[in-house]
């Protein structure tokens, strides 16, 4: 089983996601949540970094977190799956281990 | 020497995005309470900061209220100067249309409503912050 790697920090405020992406095993997977969604927005001075990443490991996002900051699902770069709270803990009794890049 | 009626140039510098953190509400409810000391109020949305202006935010799903409405609500504080940080737009691949409509009503115009959000480019908003007597940041 593979680890869950879950970024909770804007890449322009933060390096968490840097971090993770620098540092995530092939076919882990990383969830983007709470700010971290602003790193699963397409056009952003970062959205090429995690574009690039998707060969390696799957990208998740939390959908409630996006409506709530006014942004948008079909803004989401394309190979990102938006989920729930429901997926969100499907997702964590999927992988070994959870790791939380703060 | 009496200071009343002395009016300083305040700037509430605002650079998170809402939700993540309290720092969007902290700021929102500090210019609400300093809106009633009648001095001149200026704000200043850069770096995520930009997303506390968004329109559309639906807090439902997350059980966190919205207070994204509040903000046209500043115009009847007598709050006129909102300035937005252009590059920070561009960074995230957002426009002035992907924020709300701010305006005020103007008593010396007939209360003709004004719009009250300006989009600056870095060099007008760095002269606008250094015109201040005091700038909060949040």
């Amino acid at each position: 089983m593979a680890a869950l790697h879950t970024v909770n920090k804007s890449p322009f405020e933060r390096n968490s996601l840097e971090s993770c992406l620098r540092l995530a095993a092939k076919g882990s997977s990383v969830l983007l949540f709470e700010d971290g969604v602003i790193g699963a927005m397409k056009n952003t001075k970062h959205s090429d970094a995690v574009a690039n990443a998707m060969s390696d490991v799957s990208f998740y996002v939390l959908g409630p977190d996006i409506k709530a900051r006014g942004l948008n699902d079909s803004n989401v770069i394309d190979g990102i799956t938006v989920i729930d709270y429901d997926g969100f803990v499907d997702l964590t009794t999927e992988h070994h281990t959870v790791q939380s890049w703060l | 020497m009496s200071e009343e009626g002395i009016v300083k140039k305040f700037c509430y510098m605002n650079r998170k995005a809402p939700y993540g953190t309290i720092y969007a509400l902290e700021s929102l409810e500090v210019v609400l309470i300093a809106a009633a000391f009648d001095q001149d109020i200026s704000l200043v949305f850069a770096d995520d900061g930009v997303y506390q202006l968004t329109k559309n935010q639906d807090t439902n799903g997350i059980g966190m209220k919205n207070f994204s409405k509040t903000y046209s609500a500043l115009g009847d504080y007598d709050i006129k100067k909102i300035y937005v940080e252009k590059e920070s737009l561009d960074e995230r691949g957002l426009t002035a249309d992907d924020l709300q409509a701010l305006v005020y009503e103007d008593e010396d115009d007939d209360w003709a409503e004004k719009n009250s959000l300006f989009v600056v480019d870095r060099a007008e908003l760095s002269s606008i912050i250094d015109s201040q007597d005091i700038v909060l940041s949040f």
